[in-house]
């Protein structure tokens, strides 16, 4: 319970990335220029159907990243603690 | 096998189409029931076994159990039919958002929320905020609240369930109609719910958490696999028919004219199929009528639509935070066997959204095309248009598949919330505040069961009233909104010490409150894609009603948090311990 070990830096540097290619994702999601094209891509997708699935392919890869550079620290030690469902004070 | 079977029963007579469909169907569910009731031969015996399978579960059922619990008749049925009366912009607006915000969830709380389950042994959601909150009384207000947002879910899956079937089986039983049973030849939804509801409790009864999880598995393959061969055999299927028909175009310089040559593969299919989709289907922005394609044969409802705000899309991608509080996600987080199990889950997610939703979302702007012909009943209900599509485009005996994966898409979302009611009242309020030691784990397993039985039984019952009528994305929107407006209260529970009891129980209020207001305004649902509008400058923004709840929350939360008590050292220095 006492302490846990500080993330490094390269951990630290990685996740500000992944948060920040994450609000990029929010915001190339509001794609409003995209909104009168009625192109069909590659013949047969609507154009904003195949740019949000560009967007979901693109999150796939972001979430790679995070899973594999920025992955929290210590929590695989989680064991089964004495104060089990401690219930605290009354509201 | 079964299918060499069928056919050949189908080839010899023997069968009319409807009995064909319902014999692949009474197979698969009989095999669901087989798998439920193996799995229960792995019950360890525990409370902590059947309600979270012994933390054991890795990566590979992990991804598929929480996939196919968060893909329900929402998915299939209620993007199928929200794209046909809306356009391909539902795609953006809720899966590849979806994609985003539910890994962000997974990883932001699921990992967190997981480690301090099993160091701290919750079982619930409540049980957790009891902890965190030091407030024993707080799970008396959330857990109710939890479960009235629960219900409106699982009649969605109720409900698409009945309403895909009795599409696709619409005219394969006319003596239903000469009976009164019927009023379209089909499978009566009150039937197919029944059914559904009874296989899916039999193997939650005897399997748990564990055999929630495998049937999750096997039917998420199961709806995944034939969802791909569904959108093969309806594009090539519809482009075949729209050449015989004479309602195919091609372009031969420059001018556009009826197309004789039949297509030659699914690549040439989906061309044929997708040009004729109107414009109205294809934009998000106002369509004009000299925007049309003039020889569309599409009727004219098809042609024109309203303009949607971009700050309603904006807003609409608040809805997805709803996974990161539904009870039944955060049971399936518990169950994880490592931290490290969560990674496949994190990263797959958005690929497996893109695989289910996007054949769904282009078989509903196809279904506007002009190409088939879809009949004024069908036309006016959109969740039956899946059904219909499936129904009139592929064989008796693949359509009998077709709609087995997609009870499977709706039962392995049913499952898990039937399973995380029963959890919630057992261990929230029975164990709670009966006492632990008061039940053995037998006794609790027991209690578990009696519940589970005790809320199909009542969700059956709901699904036969007029709720039944309301269009299922609408409600299921509703019931997300609600998910959504918690999110915040789960996410400085986890990341701001600084919360304290007051404040959550302020948020918790405030989200209630306002929803409640917002859902009353919207007559309960009744007016469909209603907003909440907002001057700016000179101009009106429409909104989705689930920003203001959400926003209003966190204020409420943090707000209140900043001017009251904060808990205890020893909770503090349990939850946020010193780093270094």
């Amino acid at each position: 319970m006492g302490t846990v070990s500080p993330p490094t830096p390269l951990v630290i540097f990685m996740k500000y990335l992944v948060v920040g290619l994450i609000l990029v994702l929010v915001v190339l999601h509001q794609d409003v220029w995209n909104w009168d094209n009625d192109r069909l891509v590659l013949g047969f997708i609507p154009m904003t159907l195949a740019y949000h699935a560009c967007i979901s392919i693109a999150a796939s890869a972001v979430w790679l990243l995070a899973a594999t550079k920025a992955w929290p620290a210590d929590l695989d030690n989680a064991e089964p603690s004495k104060q089990q469902n401690q219930v605290g004070g009354d509201a | 096998m079964i299918a060499q079977i069928a056919a050949d029963a189908a080839d010899s007579a023997l069968l009319s189409p409807g009995m064909i469909k319902v014999i692949i169907i009474s197979v698969y569910l009989g095999l669901l029931l087989c798998l439920g009731v193996f799995s229960s031969r792995l019950f360890r015996g525990t409370s902590e076994d059947y309600l979270l399978a012994s933390h054991s579960i890795g990566p590979f059922l992990l991804l598929m159990s929480l996939f196919g619990t968060t893909m329900t008749g929402f998915a299939l049925v209620g993007s199928t039919g929200e794209s046909f009366a809306e356009g391909v912009g539902v795609y953006g607006m809720l899966a590849s958002s979806s994609g985003i915000i539910h890994s962000l969830c997974f990883f932001v709380l699921g990992v967190k929320l997981w480690s301090w389950g099993k160091k701290y042994g919750y079982t619930t959601q409540a049980g957790f905020f009891r902890d965190r909150l030091d407030s024993d009384k707080f799970g008396l207000l959330l857990v109710p609240i939890l479960v009235a947002l629960v219900v409106p879910y699982l009649l969605v899956g109720v409900i698409s369930a009945g309403k895909a079937i009795e599409g696709a089986t619409r005219g394969d039983f006319p003596w239903l109609i000469e009976s009164g049973f019927s009023e379209t030849g089909g499978i009566p939804p009150w039937v197919t719910g029944l059914v559904i509801c009874i296989v899916v409790l039999v193997y939650v009864f005897f399997g748990g958490m564990r055999g929630t999880a495998w049937a999750n598995t096997f039917q998420t393959l199961v709806f995944m696999i034939l969802g791909v061969v569904a959108f093969y055999l309806i594009a090539t299927s519809l482009a075949e028919k729209a050449v015989a028909d004479g309602r195919a175009h091609q372009f031969v310089d420059g001018e556009r004219i009826v197309r004789t040559d039949p297509p030659t593969g699914l690549w040439d299919s989906l061309h044929i199929v997708s040009q004729e989709i109107p414009k109205a289907r294809r934009v998000r922005a106002e369509v004009a009528i000299e925007d049309q394609i003039e020889s569309v044969e599409a009727p004219p409802q098809f042609r024109t639509r309203e303009r949607l705000d971009p700050w309603m899309f904006f807003t609409y991608m608040l809805i997805p935070f709803s996974v990161g509080m539904f009870p039944h996600l955060f049971q399936h987080w518990l169950t994880a066997k490592s931290a490290k199990a969560f990674k496949l889950s994190i990263v797959v997610h958005p690929i497996f959204i893109l695989i289910v939703w996007v054949p769904c979302v282009l078989i509903g702007v196809w279904a506007t095309t002009g190409l088939i012909t879809i009949p004024p009943p069908v036309a006016g209900d959109p969740n039956k248009v899946l059904g219909f599509m499936v129904k009139s485009l592929s064989g008796d005996v693949l359509g009998g598949f077709l709609l087995a994966g997609i009870l499977a898409a709706i039962m392995s979302s049913l499952d898990s919330q039937f399973l995380c009611i029963g959890t919630m009242f057992t261990s929230d309020i029975v164990v709670h505040y009966g006492g632990k030691n008061r039940f053995s784990d037998r006794q609790i397993v027991l209690i578990s069961r009696c519940f589970i039985v005790a809320v199909v039984a009542v969700t059956y019952f709901l699904s036969l009233t007029d709720i039944a009528q309301t269009r299922v994305f609408q409600l299921g929107i509703w019931c997300f909104s609600g998910f959504s407006s918690l999110f915040p209260l789960a996410f400085l529970a986890v990341y701001w010490r600084g919360l304290s009891k007051w404040g959550a129980y302020a948020g918790l209020l405030t989200a209630v409150s306002v929803w409640f207001t917002l859902f009353y305004s919207s007559e309960f649902g009744a007016i469909e894609n209603w907003s909440v509008d907002l001057p700016m400058g000179d101009r009106t923004i429409q909104t989705m009603p689930v920003a203001t709840i959400f926003l209003a929350t966190i204020v409420a939360t943090v707000v209140v948090s900043l001017i009251t008590p904060k808990p205890s050292p020893t909770t503090l220095a349990k939850f946020f311990p010193v780093k270094g």
